[in-house]
């Protein structure tokens, strides 16, 4: 579960900083599967995705509508270079080594706040797997403001210390009025497909349609993801844990960093929704001095502890922390990347699991390019796009609670053919997007989210919303063939009927069938009209 | 047949005009089926209501309908311009055909292609003998009475073992001499060969006839000219069961697709001779019974609900009975009693002592 993602990289940190005779290369190897670079193929991603990633937050903080250049070139068989360039804020010059060339440098774990950079490590382990693969340094470009300076870095980590080493640094001219460039050279192998750097890309400007990313892929060729909004998304707020989504390792931890003189105010003000009658509730039940010192809790007492939490009801935490696409940028971002017959989107209200705020939204192409999968599979099953925070999730699709939301929502109601306990099929692109302060990850990698069962219901209910929405298309698209086919049938009809009537009434048959035709291209409009409402 | 004709012509006619008209072709006729149906005390007999359906061509669910009922028009007017008759099974045949351009037939059945010669019935108010549209002939009789048709002279006493073979249209028939004193009409041809082999009509002067099943049109037409032009009295026996009462019932009071033609098919003064519940005990049958089904059952209780069978105390204690019997009995299991119980015993009896139910 995510606990363990969280401990271990928690661990890693007090590690770091207490027993700096461990390398942090050795962490860095040994860990080479939960930070994303087990393979050259993912490394290659998880490198431009990390990149990508604190480029898209920076320029969110700091106001700035994202305008990023990605890169790829191929420099050998199993070399390459990424270049990922942003027009953020810029980074101040003592700030550059640090957070390029520190492993674990900033404090993303712990804040309470909807971000892109939960999902991986940072943009220091990807310069780090450079380093180690390649033996050459990151090179940071890097400028605040056109009255600044251009600074330019070459930095390699100091896997002994976990301290950057500063191989160059210098001041160059930039053209660029503020922003960063990251260029990391690596082993890494580029493909095309379903989890590729151009299907990350594509995903990214999906959800995010108020980006503009240029991108020249290995073989030369720049495809541009254009912008279709100019709004920012709103700026998501960070609020304090809530006592029920809070683990034993990071109790303990909160606890040594606290400010807080005594437990009563630690509880209080380190936690959202508790109440001074609500600390001495749990102190009371863990059978712990509400006024003793937060650091000197001993580990059995703090366990105590989070068992009176566990049991002490606790109104919710608040959910208007989090900043969702919304279904009308949702449809935005699908139209503008795929050339579909039908879009529908749902945002579902804000919901809370294990103290956790968190929101569901998901959205729907049907029909035209939807129908294409990128690697030309056989069957015709829905293709799905996974989201947490606006990031894509390209891997452990069938692990992901995503996935068991589809399959156990009965498509046949909405007017797709499903197998039991698959996919349904048809000319659909589903896209799905969690939005929390905390997105809770399966163990081994953090691209499918655990199972959760509010999370569950609330997936289950947007893909509800947006069949019930389908479902309308379908029959709309059905009946008018119905309709059109029924015209015909009219038009096929005729020349029979007349001649009935005219051997009945003995009249000329061409006057009749004339007549008839007339009557029917008069009232074509009505007749569809009347046939729906029969139907 | 000119009627028939002529009926037919007006029917063309008021379509063209709506064509011409550029109006939208619609036909107006009674509605069938049960929710249409009254139950005339007075003659006692089934009627058509006055609720009408409409059926127009540019409407995408009477569209097929529509047509199917203009050709199987067509088809009787060349019938009768031709002098000619066709069986319900002919003029399916004739209606199904593939549409140019479609993979449309106008009929894939028989049973649409009946379904709209019973509308145009309705609809011209003629019947589908007179549109030279017969079914299936199905119905014996045997027994002193001679007849003419189409110029031939029939005794209905020297046909051998099969009997006459009762035509489906007996308009036509003229009664020569008519010595039996009264018709047992039955609902198995198996009985009838039973009486005939016994010659129960020589000794009883009366008429034997039969209709496998459902009692055809034929045959009902047949049963009331005997009835009304000779004064003959009618006994029905079927077998105990919901079904056997109904083809009673249908006999007496009409039935509920042909309701539109109750007049000339209904006989009001028919009584039911057997098998009734009481002849199980009277004639020791208990031992002969077959187990009801759960629609035999239902079907039991729709009979009873029915109009004419609501207010009858005689035949709501036989239904009644019947449903606390659970089981039904043939006519043939008199024949547990020895081979001609039926002709010698059983029948004789029921007449003489006048054992009816009305």
């Amino acid at each position: 579960m995510v606990e363990n993602t969280k401990k271990e990289i928690i661990t890693a940190v007090e590690l770091a900083k207490k027993q700096r005779e461990i390398s942090v290369s050795e962490f860095f190897t040994k860990n080479r599967h939960l930070l994303g670079f087990d393979n050259p193929r993912k490394a290659l991603l998880t490198t431009i995705k990390e990149a990508v990633d604190n480029s898209l937050d920076a320029c969110e903080e700091a106001k700035i509508l994202p305008d990023i250049y990605v890169e790829v070139t191929q420099k050998a068989e199993d070399r390459f270079l990424v270049i990922v360039q942003d027009n953020g804020p810029g980074i101040v010059k003592e700030q550059i080594p640090k957070i390029f060339a520190k492993l674990l440098y900033g404090s993303k774990f712990h804040t309470m706040k909807q971000s892109r950079g939960q999902q991986g490590i940072g943009i220091s382990a990807a310069g780090m797997y450079g380093q180690l693969t390649t033996g050459k340094p990151i090179r940071i470009t890097s400028r605040i403001s056109p009255k600044k300076p251009t600074h330019y870095y070459e930095l390699n980590i100091n896997t002994q210390k976990n301290e950057p080493d500063i191989i160059k640094e210098t001041e160059i001219e930039w053209l660029t009025e503020h922003g960063t460039k990251i260029e990391i050279e690596l082993e890494a192998k580029y493909q095309k497909g379903k989890q590729s750097v151009d299907e990350y890309l594509k995903q990214t400007a999906i959800a995010n349609p108020h980006i503009k990313v240029a991108y020249k892929n290995p073989e030369g060729q720049v495809i541009e993801f254009p912008r279709a909004t100019k709004e920012l998304p709103v700026e998501p707020k960070e609020i304090k844990p809530h006592p029920h989504g809070i683990e034993l390792g990071i109790l303990i931890k909160m606890l040594r960093m606290t400010k807080s003189k005594n437990l009563g105010s630690f509880l209080t003000s380190d936690f959202s929704r508790v109440s001074p009658a609500v600390a001495k509730l749990i102190c009371d039940k863990a059978k712990v001095d509400i006024k003793s010192k937060p650091e000197r809790i001993p580990t059995q007492e703090a366990d105590n502890l989070l068992k009176a939490i566990r049991e002490t009801k606790i109104m919710a935490p608040q959910t208007n922390c989090l900043s969702p696409i919304g279904e009308d940028l949702i449809i935005k971002g699908l139209k503008k990347e795929i050339n579909a017959e039908f879009y529908a989107a749902t945002t579902r209200p804000p919901s809370v699991y294990r103290g956790n705020p968190f929101q569901i939204e998901v959205g729907l192409a049907y029909g035209g390019e939807a129908q294409t999968t990128p690697d030309d599979e056989k069957d015709d099953l829905i293709r799905v796009i996974r989201f947490a925070n606006r990031v894509p999730l390209l891997y452990q699709q069938g692990a992901c609670a995503t996935n068991k939301a589809i399959v156990t929502t009965a498509w046949k109601n909405y007017g797709l053919s499903q197998s039991r306990g698959a996919l349904p099929s048809g000319p659909v692109i589903l896209m799905i997007h969690m939005v929390s302060v905390w997105v809770p990850f399966t163990s081994e990698s953090k691209e499918a989210i655990a199972h959760y069962p509010e999370i569950l219901k609330e997936m289950k209910l947007a893909l509800q919303e947006v069949g019930r929405k389908l479902a309308g298309h379908i029959r709309k698209t059905v009946k008018a063939i119905q309709q059109t086919e029924r015209i015909n049938l009219f038009e096929k009809y005729i020349p029979e009927l007349a001649t009935a009537i005219a051997q009945l009434s003995e009249t000329d048959k061409k006057t009749i069938q004339t007549n008839l035709d007339a009557t029917l291209h008069k009232n074509l409009k009505e007749l569809i009209k009347n046939g729906e409402s029969q139907s | 047949m000119e009627k028939a004709k002529a009926e037919l012509r007006q029917l063309g006619k008021k379509i063209e005009i709506q064509t011409s008209k550029k109006q939208n072709p619609t036909l107006i006729f009674p509605l069938r089926g049960l929710s249409n149906i009254e139950f005339d005390k007075k003659s006692s007999t089934l009627k058509l209501g006055d609720k009408t359906a409409s059926r127009s061509f540019f409407n995408v669910a009477h569209s097929k309908k529509f047509l199917q009922t203009l050709d199987a028009a067509r088809i009787s007017h060349n019938l009768l311009k031709e002098k000619k008759h066709a069986s319900l099974r002919d003029v399916f045949y004739q209606m199904k055909r593939t549409i140019t351009g479609t993979k449309t037939n106008i009929v894939d059945d028989q049973t649409e292609s009946d379904a709209v010669i019973e509308d145009l019935e309705l609809i011209t108010g003629c019947s589908r003998e007179q549109l030279n549209i017969n079914a299936n002939k199905n119905g014996s009789v045997a027994g002193n009475v001679i007849v003419e048709d189409k110029g031939d002279i029939i005794d209905w006493s020297k046909m051998g073992s099969g009997g006459w073979s009762i035509p489906s249209n007996v308009e036509e028939i003229k009664f020569k001499k008519v010595q039996a004193k009264y018709v047992l009409y039955m609902e198995k041809a198996a009985v009838w060969e039973r009486l005939h082999e016994d010659k129960f009509w020589e000794k009883q002067n009366c008429l034997i006839m039969s209709s496998q099943g459902q009692t055809t049109r034929g045959v009902r037409r047949l049963l009331q000219r005997l009835y009304e032009e000779h004064k003959l009295p009618i006994y029905v026996l079927t077998d105990l069961d919901p079904w056997g009462f109904y083809i009673y019932s249908v006999i007496k009071y009409g039935s509920i697709s042909l309701a539109h033609m109750s007049e000339q098919l209904t006989i009001p003064g028919v009584k039911f001779l057997g098998i009734t519940v009481d002849d199980i005990k009277k004639y020791n049958l208990e031992p002969n019974l077959i187990k009801f089904k759960d629609v035999d059952i239902k079907r039991i209780d729709q009979i009873k609900d029915y109009d004419w069978f609501k207010d009858n105390k005689d035949w709501q204690r036989q239904l009644n009975e019947l449903k606390k019997l659970k089981a039904k009995a043939e006519i043939q299991a008199l024949s547990a009693r020895g081979i001609s119980f039926i002709s010698e015993k059983y029948l004789p009896e029921k007449i003489k002592n006048k054992e009816f139910i009305d």
